[in-house]
């Protein structure tokens, strides 16, 4: 057991030395496959920031109501004390009609326009939060149907629609980014398998010997699918540290954006989950990349005698 | 250990270079393929060590029919015989001593073991000071040599060597002779291809001749021969 694995390591150790004596093609070829990798990273951890903070603003969710006009103010009060007692609701903000008026005035401007009104056009109107465990669109629906029961209520609004375009279009982004990701992935195999074919014919002479004193197929492959793992992981590390860079450099733009909309938006940095992931599929793409090469070039080379 | 019936072998450019070869070599056994260049004696070699398969005929190698090997178990079969080759096919960029560990590492064999058993080989051709050398750092000479440790480090039953003395001097050719000798003393089968006439017949060992891709084995012949005059 601790010989096998001493054996890898030996295989791992040696295609490393391998790589190291050729700096500036094997930094190339990370290259290219962390800016591959960087893409999806950094797109993925966008939207990944957008989706953990709407789950804030659904739970911002308000139900606006509107009363009848002829509704009194009296039954309207006890009709918002009602809803206050039941279940799932967070806040009732009774909106009597003169005050809906006194604010419009000072906030619209047209004070002296609606001067020439007479009496107040405005309703009695109710500004409703469900509390965040009833805020989902089947609780919501349900809230709107009792409430638009009532024969004094003229009008229940959800303002969630933004909120249901916003995740329709974020799951649009998300596929959009699952298919690049794709793209991006048969690219870096392209790249390594590419890679790994030219080191396969450079290293034809040995690849010969090694087969005529009986180097199995599996032998000859090892040392070939560690150099794709090292490609892998190198250019997963480094996608890792220039989508890490990326976020750092719009954090601060992008909390000023998100700021004057008077939201705490903020990019998430990548954790350790992210960075485990990536290296994973760095690896993975590496040694596949490597194995397809491998498979299809090893077989073709058979020592001539 | 070796059996050859009938055995042809045709290479794609349609030369035949070995026609109806017929011979025996028994297990223990040390034994010539003399001939003129040219005459087929590397393609026996190869037919031996399965770089090449017959294209009629039958080859038997250590009880396997080297023509209905299945190719993965080629390197199985590869790794119980040592090959020392005409153009010793060493990697340039390895040390003398990676060069002769190469095979090992191939078999699996445990690594404590390797150190050991590679030092042994080189010490047998005296190379062991030349361990950590790269092998273009050698004369022609010594390369050979590096190739016969390389041969005889995984303790082959079955030796073949093709021109292993074909760049030595006397001298030098006569060491490596008496080292063929002393890995057959200890039972292995050891079959070696050569120009060098002088040092076949100073053997006195058993001489297979090869020429124009036809095998004339006296020891053969004299079974066959005399059957076929008592057929006129
Ligand atoms: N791979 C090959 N393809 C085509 N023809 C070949 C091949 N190998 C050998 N031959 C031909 O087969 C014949 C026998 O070659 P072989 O190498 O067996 O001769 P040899 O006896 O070993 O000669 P030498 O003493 O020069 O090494 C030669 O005519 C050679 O040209
Ligand atoms: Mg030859």
């Amino acid at each position: 057991m601790s010989g096998w694995l001493l054996r890898h390591v030996q295989s791992a150790l040696f295609a490393a030395g391998r790589l190291a004596r050729a700096p500036v093609s094997t930094a190339f070829t990370v290259l290219v496959i962390a800016i591959a990798l960087t893409l999806p990273t950094a797109l993925a951890l966008g939207i990944h920031s957008v989706r953990s903070s709407t789950g804030e603003f659904a739970n911002a969710v308000d139900v606006s109501v509107y009363f009848k006009r002829d509704v009194p103010i009296e039954k309207a009060r006890q009709l918002a004390a009602s809803l206050r007692q039941r279940s799932g609701i967070a806040r009732v903000e009774f909106i009597a009609a003169d005050e809906a008026l006194k604010q419009f005035r000072e906030q619209s401007g047209f004070g002296a326009a609606l001067d020439v009104l007479e009496g107040n056009p405005l309703p009695h109107a109710l500004d409703v939060r469900p509390k965040t465990d009833a805020a989902d669109p089947a609780h919501m629906e349900s809230l709107r149907r009792y409430i638009a029961a009532w024969p004094e209520v003229e009008l229940v609004q959800i303002d969630s629609d933004w909120v249901k375009r916003l995740n329709a279009i974020l799951d649009l982004l998300r596929r959009l980014v699952l298919g690049a990701s794709a793209l991006l992935g048969v690219g870096v195999l392209a790249v390594v398998g590419n890679t790994i074919r030219l080191e396969i014919y450079s290293r034809r002479a040995e690849i010969e010997v090694t087969k005529l004193v009986g180097g199995s197929n599996a032998f000859v492959r090892r040392p070939f699918l560690y150099t794709g793992l090292l490609y892998g992981v190198a250019g997963a590390l480094l996608a890792a540290l220039l989508a890490w860079t990326a976020l750092q450099l719009l954090d601060a733009p992008v909390a000023r954006l998100a700021q004057s909309y008077g939201s705490s938006f903020r990019l998430l940095a990548p954790g350790w989950r992210e960075l485990g992931i990536l290296l994973g599929v760095g690896a993975l793409l590496g040694v596949l990349g490597a194995w397809l090469a491998a498979a299809r070039h090893l077989a073709r080379i058979e020592p001539r005698s | 250990m070796i059996r050859f019936d009938r055995a042809s072998k045709r290479y794609p450019n349609g030369r035949e270079a070995l026609s109806g070869a017929t011979f025996e070599i028994r297990e223990g056994e040390m034994v010539f393929l003399t001939g003129r260049s040219g005459a087929g004696k590397s393609t026996v070699l190869k037919l031996i060590a399965l770089l090449e398969r017959p294209t009629r005929g039958l080859v038997m190698v250590n009880g396997c029919n080297t023509a209905a090997l299945a190719s993965r178990r080629i390197p199985a079969f590869r790794r119980q015989l040592g090959v020392v080759f005409q153009d010793h096919r060493l990697l340039t960029e390895r040390s003398i001593f990676d060069n002769v560990a190469l095979p090992l590492h191939a078999a699996h064999a445990p690594l404590k073991d390797i150190d050991k058993r590679v030092r042994a080989a080189l010490d047998q051709v005296g190379l062991l000071d030349r361990a950590q050398a790269l092998p273009l750092e050698l004369s022609v000479g010594e390369q050979q040599r590096v190739g016969i440790a390389r041969a005889v480090v995984v303790k082959p039953k079955l030796l073949i060597a093709d021109e292993p003395t074909g760049n030595l001097d006397p001298a030098l050719s006569m060491e490596v002779m008496g080292l063929f000798r002393r890995f057959n003393e200890v039972g292995v089968t050891v079959v070696i291809a050569t120009h060098d006439i002088d040092l076949v017949k100073a053997s006195g060992l058993r001489e297979i001749i090869v020429a124009d891709g036809k095998v004339q084995d006296p020891a053969t012949e004299k079974l066959v021969v005399p059957s076929m005059e008592a057929e006129r």
